[in-house]
This record gives C-alpha cells, structure tokens and sequence, in this order.
C-alpha cells in the first residue's frame, strides 16, 4: 500500500497542514465563506488587509470581469486593526488554522505599528506585508515597486515583529529576484506572490473606465502563466519558501507553482466561482504525489526539469 | 446557504426577449424567502468566470424558476441550457423581503422583470395587494397573469403606450395613491432600475410609509468577501453618517431611508 503521502508546510516557524491556503483579498475575514468551506481543512486563511484604522475603499463599480479575469480597485476597505481584532479575532482563534494577516499603511512606520499590535495579539500567526496593492495611491504601489522601500519597509515590519513575516511581492518590477533576495536579506521568513497586475478596462461606447479608480489589479486565471514565470524567477533567487499565488483555479495549477520553487500556494478569485476550490486543490496534490511516487510536497517544490540555471544563465 | 449542483428540467421563451429557465435543486429550492437570489455557475463562455446573480422568480417545491432577458455574454450562454443540463447554484443569498404589516396595504412596485423578483412575497402574503408594474413596451410586461390569479390587482405603465397608461410605473401609482387609498396605509415593496426605486422611495418618505427597495449591483462572490457589490447607506455612527453595505448580504433589500443616493441615480 501506498503510505499517505505528506502535505504539510513550513513558513517559517509556522507549519501548515497543508500547502494550500486562501489568498489576502478573496476570503474576507474569514466568517464570509464558514458555511460553505471546511476552514479546518485550509492550510492557513490570509486575511483582508490590515491598517491602523478603518478605511472605506474605493466607489463602486470596483471591479469589471475581462476574458479569463477580474480587475479590482476595491482600494483595501477595512475595519482597522482595533475592529479586525474586535470584530473578527475571536471567531477565528475558534477555528484551528493558522491565521496569516495581511498588513498594509500609508507610511513605513505605519507598518511597523500595525505589525508590532498584531505581533503581540494571539490568534494571529504570520504577516504577509502588502507592499504591492495597486490600488492604494498614498504611497503603499511605491513600496512594492521600488527596492529601497521595499527593504525599509521589510527591515522596519522585521524589527517590529518577532512571528513570521512575508513580503508580497507585486509583479511589475524589472528584476522579481531582486526583490525576493533583499526580502531575504531584510530577515523575511518567506515571500509571496504575485499580488494582482496592473490593468485597466475602458466601456467604448461611454469612454469611460469600467473602472470607478480607473485603474486596477488583474487576477484570475488570466494571470497564472505571467505568475508561473515569476514564482520561478523568485523562488530560484532564495533559500527561504516561496508561497505561490496567481490564477489557480485547479490542483494543475497548483501543482505547476510547486514544481518551480513555490513551497505552499494559495487560491484566490477561484474562491468567488467555487467555494471550495482550495478543498478540490488539496485533494489533487495529495492524488498527484501519489500517482508519481513522492512522499511529500517538499519534494516536488523545486523539482522543475531544466538545464538552466533559474535567473536565466 | 448552500451549493448545489442543480439540472435544467426546462427552459422556454417568454413574452419578448425574456426566458424562464427552470431548475431542479432539492438543496435550495425550498429555502427561498421572497426577494433573495441565487449566484448561478454558467457553463459558457468559459472565459467569463464569475457567477451571474438572478432574483428567483417561484420555487414550487424542489423546482426553482428564473426569469431571465439575454443581454451580456453569461445570459446569451444562458439561452442554450437544455432539459439536463447541470447548472452550478449557490444559494439562497441576501436578506429578502420583509412581510408587510398587518395594518398596510401591499403596494409591489415592478420595472420590467423587476416582477420576477416580487413575486414569491405576493405569494406568501395571506392577502391580496395590488401591483404597479412599468415598462418600455407590451412586451417588457410580465408576469401579470401570474399576480393575478394569486387575486391581485395589476396596474400597468408603458413608456410607449402599447399597454396600460402611457408613461412611467409612478404614473399609476401616484394616482392610485392620491386617490383609491383613502385612510389606507400603503407599504412598498420595489424592485426595479435604479431611478425608479428612488423614485418610490421618495414617495414613501414623503407620505411616511416604508418603502422596500431591492437593489441590484454588479455583484462578485455573492456572499460577502469581495467587496464589489456595495451600496451607500445611512450610518450615524460613520464618518459623514454613511458607509457601505454589502448588496449580497446586508441587501439587496433595504428600507428607502436608509438608502443614500448618488446625482444621477
């Protein structure tokens, strides 16, 4: 008999049961999709973004579907970091997964306050930093794209906070592995990415922008093949884990991430159409290790066959 | 709330342009409360990947019945579901209608197939009401024979003039409320475009009556994540005493004057 193959993941000092988690943005705060998903089958639920205080987001319309994808200028709407903790906390300290908190703010200290309360809160687990949201215009598309405020705000969030923390890397950047290496160098605990790619959807007959921010963030699996790229680029440039997102709707996709370097991956706009599409993404890693023989995901993060060296040597 | 992998039992044209697609699903069916919605996985085109809201027109056991007009992508797919056909739901969704008051006289007001979405509260409503129903043109009227075997009273508005009193829904029913309601006290129930809830809402909180409008935005997951779905409401607690409230889960009904309006709307 085939011996159960294992799932699990290491983000730091945090393990997960499984590779597969719920990607910042698409899962609320996690009380949004309980009567639909199995949250203690999730290997971590990433939470909307956090900031010091509450935000309303951007006018309606805030998002526009596109061939195979969605774009959104939701413009990071929350109940700040003393409502999340209030009003959501409690719930999901009752619900036996990890529980990783996206963290955004306007300035680099910001950041480091919003990381240092949730680093001294229980029920949260990890940080993933949202230096990359592309529909914050005060600063925050600046930090992802550029190096120097990316390290000063992973070197501020990593003086602030003693749990693990995980950059989220934003796309369109001339030298992903970059970025990657100097979150490494700042003491990131893993990378994430790719956060959503910059677009933009005109109404021809108006002229208008479909969008009310007019411009916005594509996901879905419209993105996955530009994330597919990325991730490789990424996870070839570091020794810590790479958690994979972008346009997985199947275990496929999921599984293509792994095998170029991702370590864990999550399931984002899929979660909108299909609930449970991170459910159906588990099962599919766990029948695919089995069919090709391996006895856990770790080794098939990285297995990619190729004689070139990653960043294109 | 529930997904379910419903099948087509039939799919036949209306009146016009409109279609009813009727769907077995023994999950959702019987937990339809009036005015709620089910997010449909379409099969085609498969590049459109988001579900597509519909307000369920009558349930009749495990049955659920929607009524629908082809306009975009999702609903001209739509139109080639066949008898068989598995068609993914989620669902029921959103708050629903409230039940009209004891004291108040049921006054539903409709734009085009704004009465789909009506229908179950006249339904479950123990008496009979009366029904204001607007549209471009004969043919944009519908459902009328449906209201009026549950005993209700229909009054019709056609911007043409093809059927009814030539003009908007308001017509008919500023005119009933001036003069067929004497010491009556109405209760409003709405669904339809957006000026025309406004419309009926400002009647309402103009005679002081509740008005129920039920509120349709371009809408994303349905249950609550996504944060598309939002509309502006009353909030004294809020900065500028407003917020946004979800459409699919604090809506898509709400009281007239907890609604805030944007010009032009």
């Amino acid at each position: 008999m085939t011996p159960t193959p294992d799932l699990s993941a290491r983000i730091g000092s945090l393990s997960l049961r499984n590779p597969v988690m719920v990607a910042s943005g698409t899962f609320g705060y996690g009380p949004e999709y309980a009567e639909l998903v199995d949250l203690e089958r999730l290997g971590a639920i990433v939470v909307k973004g956090i900031c010091l205080e509450p935000t309303r987001g951007n006018p309606p319309p805030r998002t526009v579907e596109t061939p195979s994808g969605l774009i959104n200028a939701i413009g990071l709407p929350g109940p700040g970091l003393e409502g999340f903790v209030r009003e959501y906390l409690p719930f999901l300290r009752s619900v036996p997964t990890p529980v990783i908190v996206n963290i955004w703010g306007r300035t680099v200290e910001e950041y480091g306050e919003v990381a240092a309360r949730l680093d001294a809160t229980d029920g949260v687990h990890a940080l993933e930093i949202n230096v990359s949201c592309p529909n914050i215009r005060e600063g925050s598309h600046a930090f992802g794209v550029r190096l120097d405020s990316f390290r000063r705000v992973v070197e501020t969030v990593r003086a602030r906070a003693s749990k693990p923390i995980i950059p989220k890397l934003a796309p369109n950047v001339s030298d992903i592995a970059a970025f990657a290496r100097a979150a490494e160098e700042c003491g990131a605990d893993a990378i994430s990415l790719i956060n959503s790619v910059p677009a933009m959807a005109v109404d021809i007959e108006t002229r208008r922008p479909k969008l009310a921010n007019v411009i916005g963030g594509l996901t879905g699996p419209a993105i996955h093949p530009i994330a597919v790229k990325l991730v490789w680029e990424a996870a070839g440039a570091v020794r810590i884990p790479t958690i994979a997102m972008g346009g997985i709707v199947s275990p496929a996709d999921a599984i293509e991430f792994l095998i170029v370097g991702a370590a864990a991956v999550a399931v984002g706009t899929a979660t909108f159409v299909e609930p449970r599409t991170a459910h159906a993404v588990v099962d599919g890693i766990r029948e695919y290790l089995v069919r090709h023989g391996l006895r856990s995901v770790a080794e098939l993060t990285g297995s990619l066959r190729t004689g070139r060296d990653p960043c294109g040597g | 709330m529930r997904l379910e992998n419903s099948t087509v039992i039939e799919q036949f044209a209306d009146q016009g342009d409109y279609r009813r697609l009727v769907l077995h699903a023994p999950a959702i069916a019987p937990e339809v409360r009036p005015g709620q919605f089910v997010h449909m996985r379409l099969p085609a085109p498969a590049d459109a990947i988001l579900r597509r809201p519909f307000s369920v027109f009558r349930t009749h056991a495990d049955m659920l019945e929607i009524l629908y007009k082809p306009l975009g992508r999702g609903t001209r797919a739509m139109q080639r579901l066949s008898r068989g056909d598995a068609v993914g739901l989620l669902g029921p969704l959103g708050n629903g209608f409230p039940m009209p008051s004891p004291v108040t006289v049921p006054a539903l007001v409709a734009g085009g197939y704004g009465m789909a979405a009506l229908y179950l509260l006249a339904r479950a409503v123990r008496r009979a009401g009366i029904v204001f129903v607007g549209g471009a043109t004969a043919s944009d009227i519908l459902c009328v024979p449906e209201f009026k075997a549950l005993g209700w009273e229909v009054r019709i508005a056609t911007e043409d003039g093809s059927l009814g009193v030539r003009g908007l829904v308001t017509a008919p029913l500023d005119a009933w409320l001036a003069a067929d309601l004497g010491d009556r006290r109405p209760e409003l129930f709405a669904c339809g475009p957006n000026p025309m809830l406004r419309a009926v809402g400002d009647r309402a909180i103009a005679g002081g009556w509740r008005a129920w409008l039920s509120v349709d935005r371009s809408m994303g997951c349905g249950v609550g994540a996504c944060l598309t779905c939002v509309q502006k409401v009353r909030d004294p607690a809020a900065p500028d005493g407003w917020t946004w409230a979800r459409v699919c889960r604090e809506g898509p009904v709400f009281e007239c004057r907890d609604i805030v309006w944007e010009d032009g709307e």
